[in-house]
């Protein structure tokens, strides 16, 4: 008898259920007559619906106008013999990416042939021009090296990766906007001339990174013990949160010149991403805010016991762990934030939404106006998922919802 | 019995220790002398005060009036003196509260390395020695959330120890614990006394506990002290009636 109950108590693995397609197709869609009812409309409304634009997109779409204009997309009017520096920083993010991933991305082999198949199959289209064909392989080229260097010399790398990363966009500014001071090594190209997509980028990356510790400390100076901390904080939120952001805009364009000394020109780029930072700045406190709120007293309560002053608290054992815990909201404001910035065209502007207009607005392509949106759409699309994709990666790494 | 009285100075003086909550009286005048090296277990219903009576010890809570010594530190609202009497002090809780972000070994080596400035080696090589005198080497690299209720207060126990207080101080440190899972933090825990030289204070309910190492128990209701003695006086000879109604419900079974 003694042996029966270890028999019995040895874990058996869970019956499996195995479908055909269409003991699937049964079980899911087709199980009441209800259910056969719905589904016969949603495949109705899905072909009634999709029919149209998948017939006009093989017929009638006419991708001239995308692809003659695609560097007015991309990178506004930066001048053509300085594109070479935007393809600069393109090989310094391959690199980094390269390095990221092999010093510190174990496994999903699949995910990284994807995105190195991105520039190949984008060098593969026809309507690339030969120089930039070029340049699209070296990308996927830098990458694969970079990989290889993280993978295999991973250790030594660690800390250069992470100062590369700290100090990546302060470099790519720097290049693209070039040095005003000696005009043969790197001729200054103003900003009124930056436009499209790499605007895009650069109002989102700048937006950020300057929003992100802007609104963490007024998070925490919002919960301050101290009045004046306590109410000036509260005031810039709740008036900033109060206010659209095309308003704060142009107040930024106005006013920001009121704080230079008179005589100093003030780039109106730099407006725009001073007004996008604070504006995301105030959101951001609220839901730092929010994260804060969710840790137990318990966690203070530790931590002063065990001698740890109030601002180790806050960075070692608080912060860690309300941040963890709003990832996904973070990530939310943070795509919103990417979207928000085509409404610097009301301030002058011309990033990628502001520059399409201009090319919906040229004579010769009147008639166009939906290839050029659906493409600026796909390319919208395709960045908000990949931030969304890596906020997913993040949340799973830091083990949030877990620990 | 613990160890010998270390020395003639108390190491705790509380004289007089009076706390409100808003309007809500919960210590009521509470004295009480700490020798170097005793084990007191402090025990009574809920409501009592023992709990807030222990955390004015290391000034999680305020005391409104009185006073409170740690090892010649006066209790104020000095924070250079609150800071020095939480160093020398360590702190149980009956939820754990490890922190759930950071792997066991790491939960231990947190306050040496930020507080006392210790380099990460030695602070894991004194870590590890205390995960192997509380019996779960084997978890270092793990998270929290991973461990069981009674591993999880071996570790608190563990990161209290890490900081080489003068007194360990035990809030209800088993009653959030599954009544198997007990035993384990209890022999830990008695291991501690035994090992002497530690000044325990532990709030609990556990009277085996008590009976086996405590040199001096107090029983706590409403905010006052009602009666104290040794585990001898207390079990076999109570003086006060609300002593003896609440030994007689806790020590049915």
């Amino acid at each position: 008898m003694a042996g029966e109950f270890a028999v019995r108590s040895q874990a058996l693995p869970p019956p499996t259920e195995r479908y055909t397609l269409l003991g699937w197709a049964h079980k899911n869609l087709f199980s009441t007559w209800y259910n056969t009812l719905l589904t016969f409309l949603a495949f109705g409304l899905g072909y009634v619906l999709v029919k149209p634009v998948i017939t006009w997109l093989l017929e009638q779409a006419e991708w001239e106008v995308v692809k003659v204009n695609m560097r007015l997309l991309m990178v506004g009017q930066y001048p053509m013999e300085e594109l070479w520096r935007v393809w600069l920083c393109l090989h310094l993010l391959a690199a980094i990416i390269g390095l990221t991933w092999g010093i510190w991305v174990r496994g999903r082999p699949w995910l990284a042939g994807a995105l190195l198949l991105a520039p190949i199959s984008f060098a593969l289209l026809p309507t690339i021009s030969d120089p930039n064909r070029a340049q699209l392989f070296i990308l996927a080229a830098v990458a694969l090296i970079a990989y290889g260097v993280g993978r295999f010399r991973g250790k030594g790398f660690r800390r250069p990766t992470i100062s590369a990363w700290v100090l990546y966009f302060p470099t790519i500014i720097l290049i693209i906007r070039g040095l005003t001071i000696s005009e043969d090594w790197l001729p200054s190209v103003r900003s009124n001339l930056w436009g499209g997509l790499l605007l895009t980028f650069l109002l989102t990356v700048v937006g950020i990174s300057f929003s992100f510790p802007l609104g963490v400390l007024l998070a925490l100076g919002r919960r301050s013990r101290l009045p004046a901390i306590r109410w000036v904080s509260i005031t810039y939120i709740e008036v900033i949160r109060g206010v659209p952001l095309v308003t704060i805009l142009f107040m930024a364009s106005n006013m920001v010149p009121l704080f230079f000394p008179l005589g100093i020109r003030t780039d109106p780029v730099l407006r725009a991403m001073i007004g996008i930072t604070i504006f995301s700045s105030a959101y951001l406190a609220e839901n730092v805010r929010g994260g804060l709120q969710a840790i137990s007293f318990g966690q203070y309560e530790a931590a002063h016991a065990v001698g740890l002053s109030g601002f180790q608290t806050m960075a070692l054992i608080i912060l860690p762990q309300a941040l963890r815990t709003i990832i996904p909201v973070l990530m939310g404001l943070f795509i919103a934030l990417f979207k928000d910035t085509s409404l610097v065209a009301t301030i002058g502007l011309l990033e990628l939404l502001g520059i399409s207009r201009s090319i919906m607005a040229q004579p010769q392509f009147i008639g166009f106006q939906r290839e050029v949106l659906l493409f600026i759409s796909l390319i919208y699309w395709v960045i908000s998922y990949f931030m969304s994709y890596i906020s997913q990666r993040l949340e799973v790494a830091l083990g949030v919802g877990e620990r | 019995m613990s160890q010998q009285i270390l020395s003639d100075e108390p190491i705790i003086i509380a004289r007089d220790v009076h706390k409100w909550y808003g309007h809500f009286h919960a210590l009521k005048g509470i004295d009480m002398d700490v020798m170097r090296g005793e084990v007191i277990v402090i025990f009574g219903p809920s409501g009592s005060g023992k709990s807030t009576f222990i955390r004015t010890i290391n000034r999680l809570e305020e005391h409104q009036r009185g006073q409170i010594i740690v090892d010649g530190i006066e209790l104020t609202h000095d924070t250079r003196n609150i800071e020095k009497v939480r160093a020398e002090t360590g702190m149980v809780f009956q939820q754990f509260n490890l922190f759930p972000h950071l792997t066991v070994l790491q939960n231990i080596t947190l306050a040496p390395i930020w507080v006392r400035k210790w380099k990460k080696q030695k602070a894991e090589e004194v870590g590890m020695q205390l995960l192997e005198r509380v019996g779960i080497p084997e978890q270092a690299a793990k998270f929290p959330g991973q461990l069981s209720g009674g591993q999880q207060q071996r570790v608190a126990i563990a990161r209290a120890l890490a900081m080489q207080p003068k007194i360990m101080l035990f809030d209800e440190p088993t009653s959030a614990l599954d009544p198997e899972m007990i035993k384990e933090v209890l022999d830990v825990m008695i291991e501690l006394a035994k090992a002497g030289g530690m000044t325990m204070i532990v709030v609990t309910h556990e009277m085996g506990f008590a009976r086996a190492v405590a040199d001096r128990m107090f029983f706590f209701d409403e905010g006052l002290i009602v009666e104290s003695g040794t585990p001898d006086d207390i079990f076999k000879n109570p003086q006060e009636d609300r002593t003896k109604l609440f030994l007689s419900q806790i020590l049915t079974h």
